[in-house]
């Protein structure tokens, strides 16, 4: 046979040529998204900023809390009574004064105050921490303010959980589904090594409807555009002194306290 | 050639090797597409069937970008028809059995989506199921 180097390289070039060709243009023909395929819900509720008031004085019983505790809970499948502490999972919770608002705990502080519980739930800051040093972009802010998250790209660095000055983010120790009772068809369960929080239920404002433990709060949460001079959060706001926690951080928390 | 009695055997061997799968399984039964339990009170899917088929996987991995990360929550098909882009709330509101639709065909291709890790399949109420 007459075969030599020059014709070899010639085939094994022509070759080569003709593999990657077909293979790009098999790729390329596989999937074509359509690109004015999607629009967003006519019922979608817009705001610049959507932000929270937590009027302490409507919570004043274990009934006020729990009520707004199982709204989310259920709402949002969120896991309860896990085997040990770590794993509990946080979207919204309770504590006490000196908890919730570190350094403004005077002595002598009102008795209301003192010996009551307060509601905490993510603050959805206009600064967030958790954002910047998410190495995924699994959390993002949205450009209606809100912190969100987005469990598919989560990979369990738990940064977020060391970058958020609030403790608003728990990590899932074990698989949360055993401990979710009834699940809700409408929302997904998070899996074992996942951080999640609260969303402040993104899911009930595309439908125009208000987080779940705003409804069940009655009046108790007031859920409203931050940058709505109009709305009757801002009124809210103008109408009563509230405190923010641990503003001298620079977050910019979104959620107000009316104490 | 040299040795060509070595050489030629050695590849005979070689060549049987390599296409050990293909004469292996000459007479056995073929691949054959599972049997799926279709919606009953529906024809058609969002898209043409065969489309469905081929590009779930693509769709849905779209779906929840788009819903998730740029907050549009409505599919227009391409016959116009409007569907929410959910797993959850639109597939399998017709597609009631996770077990009997999307199991039997990624079963026996032997892939192993992770969709149902968070997502919270119908309940299995006919096979007492979970």
């Amino acid at each position: 046979m007459g075969s030599n180097r020059r014709q070899f390289l010639k085939i094994a070039g022509v070759t080569t040529l003709l593999g990657l060709g077909g293979g790009i243009t098999l790729s390329a023909s596989a999937y074509q998204p359509e690109e004015e395929g999607t629009r967003e819900k006519p019922t979608r509720r817009r705001a610049g900023r959507w932000g929270m008031v937590v009027d302490t004085r409507k919570f004043q019983t274990e009934e006020d809390f729990q009520r707004v505790i199982e709204a989310c809970h259920r709402t949002n499948n969120v896991p309860e009574g896990e085997a040990k502490p770590i794993q509990e999972i946080k979207w919204i919770w309770k504590d006490h004064f000196e908890h919730v608002f570190p350094g403004k705990e005077n002595p002598f502080l009102a008795e209301r105050i003192e010996q009551n519980e307060f509601l905490l739930l993510c603050n959805h800051c206009k600064n967030p921490p958790c954002v910047r040093v998410c190495p995924t972009q699994a959390t993002y802010k949205r450009e209606d303010g809100i912190v969100q998250m987005d469990f598919h790209r989560c990979i369990g660095c738990r940064y977020c959980m060391a970058g958020c000055p609030y403790g608003s983010r728990s990590f899932n120790f074990c698989d949360p589904s055993p401990y979710v009772e009834d699940k809700n068809p409408d929302f997904p369960v998070r899996m074992r090594g996942v951080v999640e929080k609260c969303l402040f239920c993104y899911q009930r404002l595309e439908e125009g409807k208000q987080p779940a433990c705003v409804e069940a709060s009655n009046g108790g949460l007031i859920f409203g555009d931050l940058d709505d001079p109009d709305s009757h959060i801002r009124q809210v706001l103008r109408e009563n002194y509230t405190i923010r926690r641990k503003v001298d951080l620079g977050t910019e928390p979104s959620v107000f306290y009316i104490v | 050639m040299y040795d060509a009695g070595k050489i030629l055997t050695g590849l005979v061997i070689f060549l049987l090797l390599l296409s050990f799968p293909f004469w292996f399984s000459l007479g056995q039964a073929s691949y054959e597409t599972p049997e799926l339990q279709l919606p009953a009170d529906s024809q058609e899917c969002i898209e043409d069937t065969e489309w469905m088929r081929k590009n779930h996987m693509e769709l849905l991995d779209d779906w929840r970008d788009i819903v998730v990360r740029e907050g549009e929550s409505v599919y227009v098909t391409s016959e116009g028809d409007e569907f929410d882009m959910s797993l959850q709330k639109t597939c399998m509101d017709c597609h009631t059995s996770k077990e009997e639709f999307c199991d039997k065909c990624h079963n026996a291709a032997s892939v192993d989506p992770y969709c149902w890790d968070c997502h919270v399949a119908p309940e299995e109420v006919a096979n007492g199921q979970q």
